[in-house]
């Protein structure tokens, strides 16, 4: 039921955006968002876009899990 | 980038894994992820067999299907067998067994139900029925409770005089505390809701480690986010701290979104609420306000069935992690996904349902 997807916002008319995930469109509300524009990632749940993603906080937690990959020992 | 495939590799997967064990030196923990999304995430990806010697995972109360109780799908029922309603709810309700009837049966009867995707699809339904009320189900945690609010701002807005909304509208932190002071299941960590959190922020949420000195960790829903929740978690352990922390930075900020709180506030109000399997929790439901009052389904006068509950099944008891889904004797048995006995064997995200399709994957 909280499932939510990011999708990225390629299209904006006032309060409805279509977002864009592998090539399917979807109409989203951005009622709930107070500064969006297109380009951005959007957390995608119900029709609505309930946050926007974080693409520097997402960047770091995959350099995280790749520098982990990277070792042998467990850290201490 | 999509931000999701990037969050399921298998190198870095056993990397954390190895964290994991690293840091609990032998214990064995027991956590519970309260979300549903969680559950099925968990499953889907092996992740409980994997972790088996170090970590036992309870499911909890964070599946909205699951926790409604059968008398609120008995009013669901009641209106669908209503003349001039049409019934609009979220496809995950359709095959949930209320006391003697589903959505799915009442619709093959010859009930207008229309399952839909978003609440605002529902405004659609509305406005090409002029002439009829269509009444939508409102069920949902805060992540979906904004999302409502919002339609039922663009139906006023519209003027559309035929849509109502009947609310099973849920919150987490109310439901938590009285798993956490019910003291029934020792827990030594919790996974809390990324998306709920998206919404709410995290301080709802500090009691938990505060009053209850319960490690909390807000995770994300792929494999990645989940193992380095459970890594954050049992480096808490321990280092014997308790904590709410955000593992989900990319979508779940510590103040979590105030225009989606606002939305929510405009239109509901907390009330008690009626949760399966934990009764009658004080401040741990959505209520529209007065002003809102128009959009009320409960004002529509349907008969409703006295409430009975299946004999047998333990849904109730498999939401507050007080049993597994194993132990209940319907399990694999007469309760399957095909011919479900209780909520939790229905939803895409219930506990039952994840141990039953993923019960040869661990």
């Amino acid at each position: 039921m909280c499932l939510a997807v990011p999708m990225k916002l390629v299209e904006m008319n006032g309060p409805l955006g279509v977002v864009e995930l592998g090539g399917l469109r979807r109409e989203v509300g951005l009622d709930l968002l107070a500064d969006v524009r297109v380009g951005d990632y959007l957390i995608v749940h119900a029709g609505y876009a309930i946050e926007k993603l974080d693409e520097a906080e997402a960047l770091k937690t995959l350099q995280l899990f790749r520098d982990l990959a990277g070792e042998d020992e467990p850290q201490p | 980038m999509r931000y999701l495939e990037e969050f399921r590799g298998a190198g870095e997967a056993q990397a954390v894994l190895g964290q994991i064990r690293g840091a609990l030196r032998g214990r064995r923990v027991r956590i519970m992820e309260v979300c549903g999304g969680h559950t099925m995430a968990l499953w889907r990806y092996g992740l409980p067999g994997l972790l088996q010697e170090s970590v036992d995972l309870l499911s909890g109360p964070g599946c909205p299907v699951c926790v409604t109780p059968n008398a609120y799908l008995d009013r669901a029922v009641a209106l669908a067998r209503h003349p001039g309603t049409i019934v609009v709810t979220f496809g995950d309700l359709m095959r949930v067994p209320g006391s003697s009837s589903t959505l799915l049966a009442e619709r093959a009867r010859g009930g207008d139900i229309r399952p839909v995707y978003s609440p605002r699809d529902a405004l659609d339904v509305a406005r090409a029925h002029p002439e009829r009320t269509a009444v939508f189900l409102g069920i949902g945690f805060e992540t979906t409770a904004p999302t409502v609010a919002a339609a039922l701002i663009s139906a006023r807005e519209a003027g559309l005089a035929n849509f109502r909304m009947l609310s099973a509208l849920k919150t987490m932190p109310q439901a938590l505390r009285a798993l956490a002071g019910a003291g029934e299941v020792r827990l030594d960590g919790l996974i809390l809701p990324g998306h709920v959190t998206a919404v709410t922020g995290a301080a709802p949420f500090h009691f938990l480690a505060e009053e209850f000195r319960i490690p909390c960790v807000v995770s994300g829903f792929e494999p990645l986010d989940l193992l380095q929740s459970l890594w954050m978690l049992a480096r808490q352990v321990s280092e014997g701290r308790a904590e709410v922390e955000i593992q989900y930075l990319r979508a779940a900020r510590p103040q979590g979104n105030p225009r989606a709180r606002e939305v929510l506030d405009r239109v509901f109000c907390s009330t008690a609420a009626q949760w399966r399997g934990m009764g009658a929790i004080p401040g741990s439901g959505l209520a529209l306000r007065e002003e809102w009052s128009g959009f009320a389904a409960e004002a529509i006068p349907v008969e409703v069935e006295a409430e009975r509950e299946h004999p047998g099944c333990r849904c109730g008891d498999v939401i507050r992690g007080a049993v597994r889904p194993e132990e209940c004797s319907l399990f694999a048995g007469p309760c399957r996904p095909e011919s479900p006995a209780g909520a939790c064997m229905v939803s895409e995200e219930g506990a039952c349902a994840a141990h039953y399709r993923y019960r040869h994957h661990s």
